[in-house]
């Protein structure tokens, strides 16, 4: 009976998986095959990943409409920059993700629990008005932000291994809780919010602990960015940002983990290829997202995961 | 003491008083039926004990493991903490979700890992979540659902998705099970299944079980008190024939018997 569950074949060939992905595109970047035009694409699609999953949990799993990703994402960025221009060492800079992440998350606590009170429309309206409040607060701390100018000359930890650790972690951790007891609950607020109430589980608890927990990979991505791109200022991480996040999440399917990555590969791919035409780009962009929810209203993967698929192959089997 | 008393219940809405300093008292054991004409408060009624709307006055007692607890104005999660769970009038299932996790969400309250191990998955999050399916299965089979428990709960029959409500709140492990209407919209045959659902889980889990019905064969047959409701007050508390026979119930449903001149 006491054997050790954790070490089970499901999780040694998803971690198999994992380090052959990492590898590869290691590989790929040392010969030259990923340069540093398309290392950026790597990046964004890295950085975009964390978002949009993070909202999904938000929006897509618990059911609440939030327009301030990119809120917290600033929260992130500008405490992740400050500390890691402070010490200026890998040390420094993982302090930076960690403390930018944890206030990200406080913010969101404090913000959540007035807030999600409010359903659908009003909520996001809220959420939209509060992302708003932190960019002026930034864009107004001069003294420590250097208002609307930005800081400049932020130092360059954020390279592909840790994009990818914090990318797979985000993903694998989500997913953990997702499909836990507790994800479950914070679902079951989706699905019927008085149900949910009467069945035991506290709404408001919940979703505030969603809103947190997405918060702190928000606040995540926010620092590797300031370290990746040297220079962050308060007009990046506008209402136009938190769009770009939630367009990934609607593209990708409301509630489907897979769903947010391959919307964030497909998208940062379309916009790098696309860049040869700019004057073209953006028409083309607006005209898929409208093709997809014309035909495909609830997302690219719905609310299906990748794990899903090896379900039904299972099924298949037995039933021969 | 009774393990569930309601004790002079009000509830306004504005000018509306939908339910006034109506009593209500079940012994540990019983099963009590609420029935009342249409728009008489028996929901509201049902709503004010399970905490979906506060009491403007009055209080609620429960009794939970041998002392008396105070449960007016808490929380639905609360009360249904405390051992009271309910059903709904109009189905309340999580469509979108399979019959098990329907069972699962109901039992998260009683999930002993914490936050940390779920994001870990530690060995006790396996083992707690192969406990939660284990029993689940159990309930399940209880109302031969077992082998339907990865159906998504809308593309269940509506005579199945009442039973599945009905288990979903014996998931919580209530000691009071609230039955709002619970025969509405089903067919004789289906009302005979649920009646002989209800005695068998009573049975075997020892429960207290308050219904609101409409359908009053099923209520006459298997309730052994019954409180009648009308206009928000309680106009009669009595056995199955006392009730039948109560010139209040019978005004209350047909109209006052008036003599033209």
């Amino acid at each position: 009976m006491n054997s050790m569950k954790v070490i089970n074949k499901k999780n040694i060939l998803i971690l198999i998986v994992i380090i052959v992905f990492y590898a590869v595109a290691q590989a790929l970047i040392n010969n030259g095959t990923i340069n540093n035009f398309y290392e950026i694409t790597l990046a964004t699609i890295c950085i975009n990943i964390i978002l949009a999953v993070s909202l999904n949990l938000v929006t897509g799993f618990t059911g609440q409409f939030s327009l301030g990703h990119a809120g917290f994402m600033s929260i992130g960025a500008y405490v992740g920059a400050l500390i890691n221009m402070e010490m200026n060492s890998t040390s420094g800079f993982l302090a930076g993700i960690l403390a930018g992440a944890a206030a990200a998350a406080i913010v969101g606590i404090l913000i959540g629990i007035p807030t999600l009170r409010l359903k659908g429309d009003y909520l996001a309206i809220a959420t939209l008005g509060m992302a708003e409040i932190i960019r002026v607060v930034f864009l107004n701390m001069d003294d420590i932000t250097n208002g609307a100018a930005g800081l400049n000359g932020i130092p360059r930890f954020t390279n592909w291994m840790w994009l990818f650790i914090f990318t797979a972690l985000t993903i694998i951790l989500i997913n953990n809780f997702v499909h836990s007891s507790y994800g479950r609950a914070c679902i079951s607020i989706r699905e019927d919010e008085i149900a949910a109430e009467s069945m035991g589980v506290n709404t408001t608890m919940y979703k505030v602990m969603a809103f947190a927990i997405g918060a702190f990979f928000a606040g995540i991505a926010g620092a590797l960015y300031s370290s990746y791109f040297y220079f962050i200022k308060p007009s990046i991480f506008g209402f136009m940002k938190s769009i770009d996040i939630l367009v990934i999440v609607v593209f990708g399917g409301m509630g489907s983990i897979t769903g947010s990555v391959i919307a964030a590969v497909v998208l940062a791919v379309l916009t790098t290829f696309l860049q040869s035409y700019s004057e073209l780009r953006m028409i083309i962009y607006a005209l898929l997202l409208i093709v997809i929810m014309i035909f495909r209203p609830q997302g690219l993967m719905g609310t299906k995961e990748i794990t899903d698929l090896f379900k039904i192959v299972k099924k298949n089997e037995k039933n021969q | 003491m009774p393990l569930l008393s309601a004790d002079k219940l009000t509830k306004s809405f504005g000018g509306l008083t939908a339910v006034s300093d109506a009593s209500m008292d079940i012994e540990k054991g019983e099963l009590v039926g609420l029935i009342g004409p249409n728009g008489a408060g028996k929901t509201t009624f049902f709503n004010i004990l399970t905490g979906v709307y506060a009491p403007t006055s009055g209080s609620i007692k429960l009794e939970v493991d041998g002392t008396v607890k105070d449960i007016t104005g808490f929380k639905p999660y609360n009360i249904t903490k405390s051992g009271v769970a309910r059903t709904f009038q109009n189905i309340r299932l999580f469509k979108d979700l399979t019959v098990l996790d329907n069972i699962r969400i109901a039992m998260h309250q009683n999930i002993k890992y914490s936050l940390p191990s779920a994001f870990l998955r530690s060995n006790n999050f396996y083992y707690e979540e192969e406990r939660l399916v284990k029993e689940a299965e159990e309930l399940l089979d209880i109302f031969n659902l077992t082998d339907k428990k990865n159906e998504l709960a809308k593309n269940l029959p509506y005579g199945e998705q009442r039973h599945l409500e009905i288990v979903r709140a014996m998931a919580t492990r209530p000691v009071l099970l609230l039955l709002d209407e619970p025969a509405a919209g089903m067919n004789p045959m289906e009302t005979d299944n649920l009646t002989k659902t209800i005695a068998k889980i009573r049975e075997e889990f020892n429960l207290t079980i308050l219904l609101i019905e409409h359908d009053m064969s099923l209520v006459m047959k298997i309730c052994q008190r019954i409180y009648v409701l009308d206009y928000g007050t309680m106009i009669a508390e009595g056995s199955p024939s006392e009730i039948k026979n109560s010139k209040r119930v019978i005004e209350a449903y047909l109209g006052e018997d008036v003599r033209y001149a």
